[in-house]
C-alpha cells in the first residue's frame, strides 16, 4: 500500500490514528472519507494482500507441510507477519509463574494487524450484552444501549460484507433487510449437527462471517452508508467493484487476494487512501502520546523501526487503536508532570478489567460420516453454522451455576488435508499399515468433528495489566505485565461446554476423542488464548469509575480517543471485532462533529 | 478466533524416547517470522537434511510398506514422503530433535532386526519378511514389552508418513479430498451424501 516517508509527514493532521487493524482501519476510513486529514501509524511492516496471499498453495508446498512452528504458531500460511504469542525483541511478562494465572498475548506486526488472519466471525452484541449488571448484578453496564450501536452495526455489515441471516432469537439481534449477505449452504457435518442438535435443544443457525457470498451492490450500498457525501459514495463504490465474491476455496486465515473477505488492508484502507486524506507510515512503533501545557494531546512519539530514530508527529486529535493491550501500554508509558500515573488515568483504572473469551473444546469421531462420497466442502473458508447461546431463561432462573452464556462454533468433514491427516488413527484401526491402512485412512477422513465454546468472561479485580518495573522492549519502551485469574463463572461455564459437546457427539452416534473434562479449571483455555482481549480502559458514565465516556473519548484528555477493544466494559460471548468497528465508527462520527464545531 | 482445518488432526506423539543415543542435528535456523508464502518449498530449502543414505533407504521402503501404491494412489516414496520425513527430523524447532532420535533409532532397530531375523537389510527383504517385522510393532498395545520402543517408533513414523503423503495433490486425491478449486457456487452436500446421513 502507498506509504509516506516519515520525513514527508505534514506539520499537523486533524487526526492521528495509532494502529491499522479493525479499529484503526475503521477510524481512519470514517475520518478520511468525511474529509479529515489523517495520519495512520502502524508498528509492523507494510503488507499487500493482493501480492502476498498464498491462495491455492497446498500444504505440500510449505515447509513441514504447513504445520505450526514457533515462527508461525497458526501454521505456515497464516496471515500473521512477525507476530504470534511472542514477538522477537518485544517481550511481555506475567506477574505469576502459575500457568493458570498467565495471560497469552497475540500480536501481529503488519499493516492491517490481526484482521488479516482472524476468523471473520461477526456477531452483534444483543441488548442484554450492553446491560449485564442490570440483568444479573455482576460486572458493569455500558453507558449506551443496543439501539445506540445498532445503526453502526448496520453500516459496518454493509461496508465489510457479512453473511448470515435472521432468526429472531433472544439477545441475538436480527439485521435490517439489506445489511447481510446470503448465508452459504451448510456442509454435511453442519447439517448433521443441526439435525441431531434438535434433541438437545441446540439452535443451529447460519453464523455471521465477514465474507462476500455475492458481489456488493455499488449502486445501492454506498448511498446508504454515506448519505449526503457523494465523494465518499463514489470512492466506496470503486472499492466495492474491486472486491470479488468468494470462490469457495482456500481458508480465510491466509488472507484473501481477491478481497472477498474483510481485512482492513482490502476493505478499509484502499478507499481511505484513495480519498487523498490518509497518510500511512508503517514500521512506526508508537511510544507515547505528547501533551501540551493545557493538558490536551498534541501528537505521538514513535520509533522508526528501520532507523531506530525517534520521531514526533502532531495532530488535533489522537486516536489509539493499537489493540487493547498496546493502547493501555501507550497510555501508561505517556507519563508527564500533568499525568504522573500515565495518561487519562485519573481514575487509576487504566490497565484494569482486562478480559478474554472463555474457550474450551472437544473433538468427536462420527461413524455416520465415515466413507461419505467425496464432495467439495471448502465453502467460505470458515464456519457456516453455529449455535448462539440458548439457555438465557435457565440461567436467569439460577439453574446453571454460572452467570453468562457461550456460543458454539463447530465443524468437521472433508477439509483440505493438513499435517495430521491420516495420523493418530492407531486406536481406531488397531495399527493397520499397507493397503488396509490406506482404506481406513479414506474411511475415517471426514468423520471427525470439533466443537469449541466461546463464552463471556466477567471483568474481575484480579485480571489487569501494568508496566513491568524492569523489562523493556528492544526500543527501551517498558513492557506490559499481566495479572490474570478466571472466576468460577468462567470455569463452570467451561465444564458446561464439555458436557454439552459430549452429549451432542453422543446424540450423533459418535464418540468423544478424549474424555470430557468435568473440572472446568482444566477445560478452560488460558487467558488470552482466544485472542479476544478487551478492556483495560473501560467506558462508563462516571469519570471516577471509568476511563472513557460512551464515545470512547477519555474523560481526562478531551482530544484523546480509544477506539479498539480497550473501552469494552464487558466481553459478551459474541466475538468482539464487529462491535469494535461499530463503536470506532460511532466515536469517529462524534470526534468529526467536534472537529467541525471547533470543540476539539 | 478459531483455527479451521483441524478436524482430523489430533496426531499422537510417541511419548517415550528410545534409550539408544543419536547424534544431535547440526544447529540451524527456522524460516523466521516473515517467510515468503508464495514460493514453493522443497525439503532442504529451509535447513539442511540430515538422514544418511542408508537411513533414507530404510525409510523409503518402510514408507512404501505403510503406504504402497494401489488403485487410488501412488506409493509414499513416489511422492517424496521420505524427503519430508528427513525435513521433519532435521528441523530446528522444539520437538523435532525428539522425533529425530525416535526415527533414527527406530530405523537402526528395523535394520538390525532384519539382519537378526533374515540376515539382510530391511530394504532388501521380500514383502513377507518386511511384514513379519512390521506385524510385531504396528500396534503398541499388542507389542511385546521388549518391542514397545520399536512400536512407538512405528506409530510416529506412520503418522509422519501419512501427514507427508495425504498433503500432496496425489495423496489428497487418494483420500477423497476434492476441493482447492475455484467454484461459481457452493451448493452444500450432494443428495447421495444427505441420503447416507439420513437427512434427505
Amino acid at each position: 500500500m502507498p506509504q509516506i516517508d516519515p520525513d514527508k509527514a505534514q506539520a499537523q493532521y486533524d487526526v492521528i490514528v495509532v494502529g491499522s487493524g479493525a479499529a484503526g482501519g475503521q477510524t481512519a476510513y470514517t475520518c478520511a472519507l468525511e474529509g479529515a486529514k489523517v495520519l495512520m501509524l502502524e508498528a509492523g511492516r507494510n503488507y499487500d494482500p493482493e501480492k502476498e496471499t498464498p491462495m491455492f498453495q497446498t500444504n505440500a508446498d510449505a515447509p513441514l507441510r504447513g504445520t505450526s512452528t514457533p515462527d508461525k504458531p497458526f501454521g505456515f500460511y497464516d496471515a500473521t507477519i512477525d507476530g504470534g504469542w511472542q514477538v522477537p525483541g518485544e517481550p511481555y511478562t506475567s506477574a505469576s509463574s502459575e500457568p493458570e494465572r498467565k495471560f497469552w498475548w497475540w500480536r501481529s506486526r503488519m499493516l492491517g494487524g490481526r484482521t488479516n488472519h482472524w476468523g471473520r466471525i461477526s456477531l452483534r452484541n444483543g441488548p442484554y450484552d450492553f446491560k449485564p449488571r442490570s440483568r444479573d448484578g455482576l460486572g458493569f453496564d455500558w453507558p449506551l444501549n443496543y439501539e445506540d450501536v445498532a445503526p453502526y452495526y448496520d453500516k459496518v455489515e454493509m461496508l465489510i460484507g457479512v453473511y448470515g441471516d435472521n432468526h429472531g432469537l433472544e439477545n441475538t439481534p436480527d439485521s435490517p433487510r439489506g445489511c447481510l449477505q446470503p448465508p452459504p449452504a451448510f456442509r454435511a457435518a453442519e447439517r448433521f449437527g443441526q439435525h441431531h442438535g434438535k434433541k438437545l435443544g441446540l439452535p443451529v443457525i447460519p453464523i455471521h462471517r465477514a465474507v462476500l457470498t455475492e458481489k456488493q451492490d455499488p449502486a445501492v450500498l454506498p448511498a446508504k452508508i454515506h448519505p449526503g457525501n457523494p465523494r465518499a459514495q463514489r470512492l466506496l463504490a470503486d472499492s466495492m467493484r474491486a472486491r470479488q465474491a468468494c470462490f469457495w476455496a482456500t481458508p480465510c486465515g491466509r488472507g484473501c487476494s481477491i478481497k472477498a473477505n474483510y481485512q482492513s488492508t482490502t476493505v478499509h484502507l484502499p478507499p481511505a487512501l484513495a480519498s487523498g486524506n490518509l497518510d500511512l507510515i508503517s514500521d512506526a512503533m508508537a511510544r507515547e502520546v505528547t501533551i501540551g501545557p493545557d493538558g490536551r494531546a498534541t501528537g505521538v512519539v514513535f520509533i522508526d523501526r528501520r532507523t531506530g530514530k525517534e520521531r514526533v508527529v502532531k495532530g488535533k486529535v489522537v486516536v489509539l487503536a493499537a489493540s487493547s493491550g498496546e493502547t493501555v501500554r501507550i497510555l501508561l508509558n505517556s507519563k508527564s508532570t500533568l499525568f504522573p500515573q500515565g495518561l487519562a488515568n485519573s481514575s487509576g483504572l487504566v490497565g484494569k478489567y482486562i478480559m478474554d473469551t472463555v474457550g474450551a473444546s472437544l473433538g468427536g469421531q462420527i461413524p455416520a460420516m465415515e466413507n461419505l462420497p467425496p464432495h467439495n466442502e471448502d465453502g467460505a473458508g470458515g464456519n457456516h453454522a453455529y449455535v448462539p447461546w440458548w439457555l438465557y431463561q435457565e440461567q436467569l432462573a439460577g439453574k446453571l451455576g454460572f452467570a453468562r452464556g457461550y456460543h458454539i462454533e463447530f465443524g468437521g468433514g472433508r477439509q483440505m488435508p493438513g499435517f495430521g491427516t491420516g495420523a493418530g488413527l492407531e486406536n481406531i484401526t488397531r495399527g493397520s499399515y499397507g493397503r488396509k491402512f490406506k482404506e481406513e485412512a479414506r474411511r475415517y477422513y471426514g468423520s471427525f468433528m470439533w466443537f469449541a465454546g466461546r463464552g463471556e468472561m466477567i471483568p474481575n479485580d484480579d485480571s489487569f495489566c501494568d508496566l513491568d518495573p524492569v523489562v523493556k522492549d528492544k526500543w527501551g519502551i517498558p513492557a506490559l505485565r499481566f495479572h490474570w485469574k478466571w472466576s468460577e463463572h468462567e470455569t463452570r461455564q467451561a465444564a458446561h461446554m464439555q458436557r454439552t459437546f459430549a452429549d451432542w457427539i453422543t446424540a450423533m452416534g459418535g464418540k468423544p476423542r478424549s474424555q470430557p473434562l468435568a473440572d472446568g479449571a482444566k477445560a478452560i483455555e488460558p487467558g488470552g488464548k482466544i485472542i479476544h482481549e478487551v478492556g483495560g480502559a473501560i467506558m462508563g458514565s462516571d469519570p471516577r469509575k471509568s476511563v472513557t465516556n460512551q464515545w470512547c473519548q477519555t474523560w481526562d484528555v478531551k482530544n484523546l480517543f480509544l477506539t479498539d477493544g480497550a473501552p469494552f466494559c464487558s466481553n459478551a460471548d459474541k466475538n468482539p471485532t464487529l462491535t469494535i468497528m461499530a463503536l470506532a465508527w460511532r466515536a469517529s462520527d462524534y470526534l468529526l462533529a467536534g472537529l467541525k464545531k471547533g470543540d476539539l | 478466533m478459531i483455527k479451521w482445518v483441524m478436524a482430523a488432526s489430533a496426531a499422537t506423539t510417541a511419548g517415550t524416547q528410545f534409550s539408544w543415543a543419536a547424534a544431535p542435528a547440526a544447529p540451524a535456523k527456522g524460516y523466521g517470522t516473515d517467510p515468503d508464502l508464495i514460493k514453493k518449498y522443497a525439503a532442504g530449502d529451509c535447513w539442511p537434511l540430515s538422514l544418511s543414505p542408508a537411513e533414507k533407504a530404510t525409510a523409503t521402503v518402510l514408507c512404501d510398506t505403510i503406504i504402497p501404491a494401489d488403485e487410488k494412489g501412488p506409493s509414499a516414496s513416489s511422492l517424496k514422503v521420505p524427503d519430508f520425513i528427513d525435513e521433519w527430523v532435521s528441523a530446528p524447532y522444539p520437538g523435532h530433535e525428539r522425533d529425530r532420535v525416535i526415527i533414527r533409532d527406530g530405523l537402526a532397530w528395523v535394520d538390525a532386526e532384519s539382519q537378526r531375523r533374515f540376515q539382510n537389510e530391511f530394504s532388501s527383504l521380500v514383502v513377507r519378511q518386511r511384514h513379519a517385522i512390521c506385524d510385531d510393532i504396528c500396534h503398541l498395545p499388542d507389542a511385546k514389552p521388549e518391542l514397545r520402543p520399536a512400536a512407538r517408533f512405528f506409530a510416529r513414523f506412520r503418522d509422519l508418513c501419512a501427514s507427508g503423503y495425504y498433503t500432496t495433490p496425489a495423496g489428497m486425491k487418494d483420500i477423497g479430498y476434492v476441493g482447492n478449486v475455484a467454484l461459481e457456487k457452493f451448493e452444500g452436500p450432494p443428495p447421495e451424501v444427505l441420503k447416507k446421513l439420513g437427512l434427505a
